[in-house]
């Protein structure tokens, strides 16, 4: 579960990124963020992922009160949800097994778990057998299925995807979709920001749409409702 | 923390050294570069430093006895030098014996001269040998010996000389190259772990966003931390054995040049085990250090969230 209550984020150089957002969602949800560029999707889902701190307002993110999280308690945070990026953030001297095994590292698992669980996720986003390749060798769609089964692994309770096809092509978008779906319906909640208006018009959803970080809309089954 | 997370630090470091080539190339480099001249600096200041001690060593107090002293006195006046704090040997030169080591001096056209005065009356007081245990105590070791003519009648004590002028001269001298060294070796270690900790600095901001990686897939700073201490523990160690090899070598070969080319030379330098054993150990704890402190300041920086 996931809740802004009042949140303003204000930049030091005086960029008003979100002005009083409130916004409840719930486990198991598919929630896209739409709006115009520099609206205040990522900084809503970099406040989740507690990268930066709100302003004013209180967040709650799988029972962790982010206003009072520690700084030693922040990775604790982090390991309850995956977050996948639009330029995917792979490690780029490590080969896609290895990108995805780290996530599990750094939460210390044994190493048997480590390896049948990262062989389970790569197989899940159809890996398996390129899981020796480093990024470099891999395309854009195959670097964002390991980005994906990276944010996975640790079987977080929420998925935080930043525009995760903005760098793809439509065909590889739809894989992406369709693992992301695949990855709400095994019951983690997915918040994703995106510019993709078929998608969002296809994959019908709940749509929240902020515009100069205000929340101007959210329908259940929405629609993506502009024109770019 | 779990056995199992250590090793797996270790292990990860000292990929990272291989994994970053060049940046490890660069820092071992500029480590085993700055860390050859200062082991150099070292070495020098080591000879000094053993060089001024053996002068220092080498002065001694020779205190002549008046020479009417009735000889049957001369013991009380030993005991009474021997028992002033600071003198650490006390040895008695009869006149005899000093006209025999003058004459053994002065060899062949000494003998001659001195052949007339075989028998009495022999020119050479009685006279003591005296070292110290502080050489620059030597000063005030000199004028408690010559108290002793204000305590005792008659006077033992004709003169005493132990070169005071040029005592002081050469102390003086000496405190001026030690403290050169000293400034020079500090000015250089100083350079050394700015360059060798700027280095490092870089190879961490190089992998900026491998640390971000790192927290956001919820690592905590000490995890993220431990792999880039090995990393400048290993570097560290690298660069500080590279020179304490050349060093060794080099300084085999010198010696070996000293003993067959330059023959004082050899009196001179400290032997190959003296001298590099506190090189090897000043330069690779001082690369530990240098390497650990280094990356501790720069991942710091990048730990702020």
């Amino acid at each position: 579960m996931i809740e802004l209550q009042d949140v303003y984020k204000t930049y030091p150089d005086g960029g008003v990124a979100l002005r009083g957002v409130h916004v409840r969602i719930e486990r198991h949800e598919f929630v896209y963020l739409v709006g115009p560029s520099g609206a205040g999707k990522s900084t809503m889902l970099r406040l989740i992922y507690r990268e930066d701190r709100p302003t004013q307002g209180t967040i709650f993110v799988n029972n962790f009160n982010l206003a009072k999280l520690g700084m030693r308690k922040i990775p604790f945070l982090r390991r309850s949800i995956g977050v996948i990026f639009q330029d995917f953030k792979l490690l780029p001297k490590r080969t896609a097994y290895e990108n995805v095994a780290f996530a599990m590292e750094v939460v210390e698992a044994p190493s048997k778990t480590i390896r049948k669980r990262t062989m389970e996720v790569l197989d899940l986003v159809k890996l398996a057998d390129r899981s020796h390749a480093f990024p470099s060798q891999l395309s854009g769609g195959e670097q964002q299925r390991v980005a994906i089964a990276r944010a996975i692994v640790n079987k977080p309770l929420v998925v935080v995807a930043d525009e995760p096809t903005g760098n793809l092509d439509p065909e590889t978008s739809w894989d992406i979709m369709r693992l992301l779906e695949e990855i709400n319906f095994r019951g983690t909640t997915v918040i994703m920001a995106t510019h993709n208006k078929d998608i969002v018009n296809t994959l019908r959803k709940r749509v929240i749409a902020i515009e100069r970080g205000i929340i101007v809309r959210d329908e259940p089954r929405g629609e993506y409702g502009y024109e770019d | 923390m779990k056995i199992r997370t250590l090793i797996r630090h270790v292990c990860e470091g000292a990929r990272y050294v291989w994994r970053n080539g060049w940046m490890s190339f660069a820092s071992i480099s500029a480590m085993a570069v700055s860390m050859l001249v200062l082991g150099v600096f070292v070495i020098v200041a080591l000879n000094v430093n053993a060089l001024t001690q053996n002068i220092e060593n080498e002065i001694k107090i020779k205190v002549y006895l008046d020479i009417a002293y009735p000889r049957a006195q001369v013991p009380m006046v030993q005991n009474q030098i021997g028992s002033i704090p600071g003198v650490k040997r006390i040895t008695f030169v009869s006149k005899e014996e000093e006209l025999e080591q003058t004459r053994l001096r002065w060899g062949e056209e000494g003998k001659k001269l001195l052949q007339s005065q075989k028998k009495d009356p022999n020119p050479f007081p009685d006279a003591f040998v005296i070292e110290v245990y502080e050489p620059r105590q030597v000063d005030d070791v000199a004028a408690r010996i010559l108290e002793l003519n204000d305590t005792n009648t008659p006077k033992p004590i004709w003169k005493l000389n132990y070169g005071a002028d040029t005592v002081r001269k050469l102390f003086a001298m000496i405190d001026v190259v030690r403290y050169i060294g000293i400034g020079l070796i500090a000015a250089l270690t100083i350079m050394s772990v700015f360059l060798i900790a700027n280095t490092i600095k870089l190879t961490i901001t190089a992998r900026r966003s491998e640390i971000a990686i790192m927290k956001l897939v919820g690592a905590t700073h000490t995890f993220i931390r431990w792999p880039f201490f090995i990393e400048g523990s290993l570097i560290g160690m690298i660069g500080a054995l590279i020179p304490v090899l050349i060093l060794s070598i080099l300084y085999d070969r010198l010696l070996l040049y000293a003993e067959t080319e330059i023959g004082f030379l050899r009196e001179v330098l400290l032997p190959a085990h003296e001298s590099m054993s506190v090189i090897a150990l000043f330069l690779l704890v001082l690369g530990q250090l240098i390497g650990l402190w280094g990356s501790v300041i720069s991942i710091r920086k990048f730990l702020r969230v």
